[in-house]
């Protein structure tokens, strides 16, 4: 961690939705890094904090209610949340880049492929608007959208889910970010077009050498391309480790309940998929201890008094569960 | 791109878009003939149901009591056929641009309204570029400052000139400015005896133009104020925020054009309201247009302009909504040839 400042450090991020029903911790001291090239999944089911996080770092919360009340984001070594809007409008689309979920509803109805694109760079470079163009054209190409040239002129209606897509990344990367957040950006896509996104994204990071945070909820997108997977429950970090090792040993009962649910090729057909039984606890009413203990299958007494805190069991990792400390 | 396949529809360039813009106008144009059959038949029937004829108010006035001479009136009116011969007639003289013969102004009727037709198209411009412009720049800055002074300000005034009568707010401008203040003249469209210079009659329409297009203008910044609001909760107006986009940019380059489309879709059925409005506001400040015909036309029975006005009303409508679907289409390019 010594010497140059890595392109994204988040320490003890705290957001807070503040409701009339009171304030929630949807984001409860969260802190996590991740490397140039590297790709750091965030998982959990929804509602667990992944997207607020990750609007944090963007600084787009919906405020009211969301606000950061703590902590820090390192981009590049210079923490973020203190800077004035003004300065985050020249980060936002540049520094950092961000896909979303939905790509047909992410795109302007209104707009041109080639409108939407030229924007992103006529804000932050000193292109002209025919120079723009020919980017646009080069990141379309670059994206690998077929029939670029023809595609500059459609309409997001006109394109399919796939092709929204990679015109959204055309946008997030237009401006060769150093970090790029992907807020599950294969969940609303076919399967087939999953792995060509999910390629394309790794083919990008790979040659730029991008810092990617990858949120899904999907543990097999995340064998496929993270190098590292924080896992979050109720607004708090419950385990960390390198994708290899969170598959072959999970410490965390919520990790272990996570992997269970997800279907096996080759399974027994009849076999039934595990489940975590119960529900993912509101906000406002968290128990006292652990926030998994009341579904937890390893529960001890101790997990409902205190909140288990986050300890290192080998190089590399962490958790945040008693039992897997054995107790 | 196995995926991908799915949706190889062509990019619509310009031409094609100029070409289903013709399309659509065709269509249009086909649909506007049974229903102006329609409007045509419904007028004259509620007429024929109307006590009494012009016949009646005609002779009464020129005091002939002859009843060789009101023969001949009924006769050279056609008033002695069956109705659905006097209905027929009409139609086949309508197809020929014959809209009958007014008697009070001594002209035909088409020459009577084509008189009064400027002014009524003045008016009713200048009144719905007033609202579109004041209720669309309202409803921006209300979504804006949302749950400010500056909302509740525009809400409030929205409120007003949506609940106020406009014959009543028409009057009430005329005490104020014309009579109390005198900067405004109290009617008419140009001074008496003035040769009708630009300025002129730019002065007289101010206060028409507001009494009429307030009231259009509190529906549009209303429709305005929550499209915008709307709007701005969608996906797509993060991303563009997420681009480094200031809100502003964002709000003019992404929401605006959005959310106009509401307002342009009750723009085209309000089309006829403006006109029915235009009546009562001609009749307050002695604008001579249209309305002021029809209203004085139906005091004075004098029925073949009455139902002239309307049919020429309804083109007008019809022709006003055509319109509206055509820029609705160059606003959204998801409506497409359909």
């Amino acid at each position: 961690m010594s010497g140059q400042a890595l392109p994204l450090e988040i320490t003890d991020l705290r957001t807070t939705l503040f409701t009339r029903r009171g304030e929630m911790k949807a984001v409860d001291g969260l802190s996590l890094t991740v490397g140039a090239g590297e790709t750091v999944a965030l998982v959990g089911e929804s509602g667990c904090g992944k997207s607020l996080s990750a609007l944090s770092v963007m600084r787009l919360l919906p405020d009211p209610p969301a606000r950061i009340v703590g902590g820090q984001v390192r981009l590049n070594g210079r923490d973020i949340v203190p800077l004035p809007e003004e300065t985050m409008l020249g980060i936002r689309g540049k520094e950092i880049g961000m896909i979303f979920q939905d790509p047909i509803s992410s795109l302007n109805p209104v707009a041109t492929v080639e409108k939407q694109i030229v924007e992103v760079l006529m804000t932050h470079t000193e292109l002209g608007r025919g120079q723009a163009r020919v980017r646009a054209h080069e990141l379309l190409e670059l994206v690998g959208m077929p029939d670029a040239a023809r595609r500059l002129d459609a309409y997001p209606h006109q394109l399919s889910g796939g092709m929204c897509q990679r015109v959204v990344i055309a946008m997030a990367i237009a401006c060769s970010p150093s970090v790029l957040i992907a807020d599950e950006p294969t969940t609303a896509l076919d399967v087939t077009v999953q792995a060509q996104v999910l390629a394309l994204l790794k083919k990008l990071q790979a040659d730029a050498g991008m810092a990617m945070i990858f949120i899904t909820h999907d543990l097999g997108v995340v064998a496929e391309t993270a190098d590292r997977v924080v896992v979050m429950y109720a607004g708090r970090k419950v385990e960390e480790a390198s994708v290899d090792e969170l598959f072959e040993n999970p410490l965390h009962p919520y990790t272990v309940g996570l992997i269970g649910a997800t279907p096996t090729p080759g399974a027994e057909r009849a076999e039934r998929l595990a489940d975590i039984p119960g529900m993912v606890p509101p906000l406002n009413a968290l128990p006292q201890g652990c926030a998994f203990a009341p579904r937890c299958k390893r529960v001890m007494d101790r997990c409902l008094t205190e909140k288990p805190a986050l300890t290192v069991p080998g190089p590399g990792r962490l958790v945040a569960c008693f039992a897997a400390q054995g107790g | 791109m196995a995926g991908e396949l799915a949706s190889p529809t062509p990019a619509l360039r310009g031409s094609a878009r100029r070409t289903a813009a013709l399309r659509l106008l065709r269509r249009r144009l086909i649909q506007a003939v049974p229903l102006m059959l329609g409007v045509v038949i419904i007028n004259f029937c509620l007429i024929q149901m109307a006590p009494g004829s012009f016949l009646e108010l005609m002779t009464a006035e020129n005091q002939v009591s002859d009843p060789a001479t009101v023969a001949l009136l009924r006769k050279t009116y056609g008033l002695d056929d069956p109705v659905w011969m006097q209905l027929l007639k009409y139609i086949w003289a309508l197809l020929h641009f014959d809209f009958g013969f007014s008697y009070r102004q001594n002209m035909p009727v088409i020459q009577a309204i084509w008189i009064h037709l400027p002014a009524t198209i003045l008016l009713m411009v200048s009144s719905i570029a007033l609202a579109i412009s004041i209720g669309v720049a309202a409803g921006v800055v209300a979504s804006m400052k949302v749950r400010t002074f500056w909302d509740s300000l525009v809400s409030i005034a929205a409120m007003f000139f949506y609940a106020a009568p406009s014959f009543w707010l028409g009057i009430m401008m005329i005490v104020l400015f014309s009579v109390k203040l005198g900067w405004l003249p109290v009617g008419g469209m140009m001074k008496i005896g003035g040769n009708g210079g630009v300025l002129d009659i730019l002065h007289h329409l101010i206060l028409p133009t507001l009494a009429l297009g307030l009231f259009y203008a509190a529906i549009y910044t209303r429709v305005m104020r929550s499209s915008m609001l709307e709007v701005a909760q969608l996906d797509f107006v993060r991303t563009a925020r997420a681009k480094g986009l200031s809100r502003n940019k964002v709000t003019i380059h992404h929401v605006l054009r959005n959310a106009l489309l509401p307002v342009v879709t009750i723009l085209g059925v309000q089309m006829g309201t403006v006109l029915a409005g235009s009546v009562v506001i001609e009749s307050v400040f002695s604008w001579p247009g249209v309305g002021s015909l029809l209203f004085d036309s139906v005091s004075s029975r004098n029925y073949p302009v009455v139902l002239g006005i309307m049919v020429l009303g309804s083109l007008v409508v019809i022709a006003a909504n055509i319109a509206v679907d055509l820029i609705y289409m160059w606003l959204d390019p998801r409506i497409e040839i359909r």
